[in-house]
């Protein structure tokens, strides 16, 4: 039982921080900032919602002899949450990138420069 | 020539351990797709893993278990950072304050520069636009986000690799 509230704890959370992620994806001004809400939502929260679903696994864990296979079905899980992290911003830098070369202009707030700009003109 | 073959034998064994370990099923079909997917990525990526021999079995070691305290530090990080993107995006507009940063780094091998590209991404407010040679560029969403980039993750990463010499001559 214990086990199951604190995983719906952990998926709740997550969910809120999706929600706060898609909001600030509607709210935030550019493509840049908007980079940051999306790419941004599924590190913490998805993070949060595989957690808890790995701590359901637990409901059911007696002894290692019977139920070894849950351990391995939460391994796999935390794996998973480690790939998303290594691939999260790796396809979010991707996107900042393709955007930056192909010609999308930052909203930038006034009377602070833009080195990129400044630093490719001449490239 | 000899030696790659090892190195080969030596990736496709702990592949093939990782399969076993995870599937936990021992019937024919199950070890038969494991053996093809292991040569598959052995065959694709053999080349990948243990490139760079230059460093010894203890420097790996101590590597990696200052890397996995570093990923806890850059997991609370995270959390911090949500927090502060979530209060962003439901705040008033005139919170965000868009800018791109520009900083040079005195890391060296790519590795390095991914990690700290990654981290930067991965903690939100920043995130890495270019690298262009040794100079980031990184677009923060709010004077707060920008000033969390002084350096301090820099220098935790070029910790990570130091070499006990390299890290006796800083701290001197």
């Amino acid at each position: 039982m214990i086990f199951v509230i604190l995983s719906a704890i952990l998926i709740v959370t997550g969910l809120v921080f999706f929600v706060g992620s898609a909001v600030g994806l509607l709210r935030f001004p550019d493509f840049y900032s908007r980079m940051h809400a999306a790419g941004k939502g599924d590190t913490l929260s998805s993070l949060l919602v595989l957690l808890g679903l790995a701590v359901y696994q637990l409901k059911d864990f007696h002894g290692f002899s019977e139920d070894w296979p849950i351990l391995l079905v939460i391994i796999k899980i935390l794996a998973i949450s480690v790939f998303i992290l290594i691939t999260s911003p790796t396809s979010t830098h991707a996107l900042m990138d393709a955007g930056w070369e192909d010609g999308i202009k930052p909203t930038i707030q006034k009377g602070s420069a833009n080195h990129l700009e400044e630093d490719t003109k001449d490239i | 020539m000899a030696r790659t073959t090892l190195y080969r034998a030596l990736i496709f064994t702990l592949l093939f351990t990782l399969w076993v370990v995870l599937s936990g099923l021992l019937d024919a079909f199950h070890l038969t797709l494991g053996v093809i997917s292991c040569g598959l990525v052995t065959w694709l990526s053999g080349d990948f893993l243990f490139s760079d021999r230059s460093s010894s079995l203890a420097v790996r070691f101590r590597q990696s278990i200052r890397m996995i305290s570093y990923c806890g530090w850059l997991l609370w990080q995270i959390v911090l950072a949500n927090i502060q993107v979530f209060r962003l995006a439901f705040g008033p507009k005139s919170d965000l304050q868009p800018q791109i940063v520009r900083f040079q780094t005195n890391l060296q091998t790519d590795f390095e520069k991914f990690l700290l590209a990654n981290s930067i991404t991965l903690t939100p407010g920043t995130v890495t636009i270019k690298i262009l040679g040794d100079t980031f560029y990184v677009h923060a969403i709010s004077d707060t986000a920008a000033a969390g980039l002084d350096g301090t993750m820099e220098n935790k990463i070029s910790a990570i690799f130091a070499s006990p010499s390299t890290k006796a001559m800083t701290e001197v």
